[in-house]
């Protein structure tokens, strides 16, 4: 146990869950609130794009997957405002527009690439200080933007009546686009493009489940995503297996458990 | 002192004209309607007033100001519970302060609270404040969201549909309160229906619509027998308003 705690890449794994598991919940009652879930899908595939560019020109994929990811939160935003295509058509043009330059920029690499698998599924193994560093810088930003939470569960509500009271919902709707797409990217290297998405929902559907006010629904939704990513990396260490896969079970298997008490106890 | 003033109001969406050449006004304190048939321009005539829709042809002034510019605090919006997220996770002292404070609180405490359930309390709702929205039943909904738009003391209440999804017991309840409120607070009360029968036994002028304005008045006047089968195009089995 204590071993778990003093490994080097064990405390920054643990550190980049903490951080992770915080913004993925605290983002994800909006994505869950909204309907968004094929958004943090779409915005996942987008970072692939994003990870095998960097990949392939030999620079650290985080840092070419942010803007590309966030160039394509923008499209897939600017898009859905400017016509009348649904959403979920709209993340679906760009969400395989970007995989598949990810495709061809792996190909172009034309050796073999570990590293693609290691942000495909996750891999507390290859969590570097970068990886703890960028969700922490991340965290700062969304203290600064905690005021836009007010706005956005309002708009997420009744967008009329937000933008009646004058609420500005189509930059809301950038911002909180863009810092989704942030979470993603920084949270790749220990969830996984592949899950990514299901990081976003699932602790705030549990979270759901039994709250009846956003507010509380947000706390919860926080702890319950913390307290998965830890726990989940601890057995992914134990059992030896891909950390991203185990937090996802484990979270799927908290919201089963919450749906029964919450059965049984209604 | 005009509440609002619309002024040679047309708007078109490519060859639709979707409204077309509205003059009126509508005087402060008063209970207006505005009536028509499915597809008839009202909700987009409510989105014009509310400042939703800022292209239009026209002058359109509400409080003496272009609608973008008025003061949010003035006007108590209640919009049709169906286009709500009803599964919302909030309770209804929640969604109370929200027309409060124009943001969605993370908590309502304080000043907020007490004026919260002083506004539930006028909508004899009070006892709705802990209670989920997604327990509620329309018109209990429908009477917190009165209660939301009325909690700012607003100067002009505007309703969509009020008595959609609520039954015939909550409709009347409804329009009660909302006479009571209008007279308690000199407001004015802008309200779109099509059931000009209520229109008629409520409002103070009418104002008939079907893209063009077919007429702007009095109930007795503005909803006459051969205006309703303009607006309609029949009136139905029912030729003339009920007696109330």
């Amino acid at each position: 146990m204590i071993e778990f705690f003093t490994l080097p890449f064990m405390q920054r794994a643990l550190l980049a869950g903490i951080l992770v598991g915080f913004l993925a919940s605290y983002y994800g009652v909006f994505v869950v609130q909204r309907g968004l879930g094929f958004l943090g899908s779409g915005l996942a595939h987008a970072a692939f794009g994003g990870v095998a560019l960097g990949i392939l020109l030999d620079q650290e994929p985080l840092i070419i997957a942010v803007p590309f990811t966030v160039l394509v939160a923008i499209g897939i935003t600017y898009v859905k405002n400017k016509t009348n295509l649904a959403g979920d058509t709209t993340i679906g043009i760009f969400f395989s527009v970007s995989m598949a330059l990810g495709i061809i920029f792996i190909f172009m690499k034309r050796q073999y690439t570990s590293d693609a698998f290691n942000y495909l599924f996750g891999s507390i193994l290859a969590v570097s200080l970068t990886d703890v560093i960028a969700p922490a810088i991340l965290i700062l930003i969304t203290l600064v933007f905690s005021p836009f939470w007010k706005r956005w569960a309002y708009t997420s509500f009744d967008r009329e009546l937000a933008q009646a009271d004058r609420i500005p919902v189509q930059f809301d709707d950038y911002i909180l686009s863009i810092l989704i797409a942030v979470t993603i990217v920084v949270s790749i290297k220990v969830v996984g493009i592949v899950l990514i998405a299901a990081f976003l929902v699932i602790p705030p559907a549990a979270s759901r489940l039994i709250n009846k006010s956003f507010s509380r629904m947000t706390v919860i939704s926080i702890l319950f995503g913390i307290s998965t990513a830890v726990i989940g990396l601890w057995i992914s260490y134990y059992l030896d297996i891909p950390s991203g896969a185990t937090i996802i079970l484990l979270q799927a298997a908290l919201f089963f458990l919450v749906m029964i008490i919450k059965k049984v106890y209604s | 002192m005009n509440v609002v003033e619309v002024k040679n109001l047309s708007l078109s969406y490519g060859d639709i004209n979707v409204l077309e050449s509205l003059n009126f006004e509508i005087p402060e304190n008063s209970f207006v309607s505005i009536v028509g048939p499915n597809g008839a321009g009202k909700t987009t005539l409510m989105k014009i007033l509310l400042g939703l829709i800022k292209s239009y042809n026209g002058e359109v002034k509400i409080f003496g100001k272009n609608p973008g510019d008025v003061d949010p605090q003035l006007i108590g919006y209640v919009p049709q519970i169906k286009t709500m997220d009803r599964n919302f996770p909030a309770l209804s002292i929640e969604l109370v302060a929200s027309g409060l404070i124009r943001r969605w609180p993370w908590s309502v405490k304080g000043n907020e609270k007490e004026k919260s359930l002083k506004a539930l309390s006028m909508v004899k709702a009070e006892h709705l404040a802990l209670r989920s929205i997604t327990e509620l039943s329309g018109g209990e909904l429908q009477r917190v969201c009165l209660a939301r738009s009325i909690v700012r003391n607003p100067k002009l209440v505007v309703l969509d549909e009020p008595a959609t999804g609520i039954d015939a017991i909550g409709e009347a309840d409804l329009y009660n309160l909302l006479e009571a409120y209008q007279k308690n607070s000199s407001a004015t009360i802008l309200m779109i229906t099509h059931d000009w029968h209520v229109a008629h036994h409520h409002s103070d002028y009418v104002l008939l619509l079907n893209r063009k304005q077919v007429s702007f008045g009095h109930p007795e006047v503005a909803l006459s027998e051969n205006n309703l089968r303009m607006a309609f195009g029949h009136i139905g089995h029912e030729h003339k308003i009920r007696s109330t």
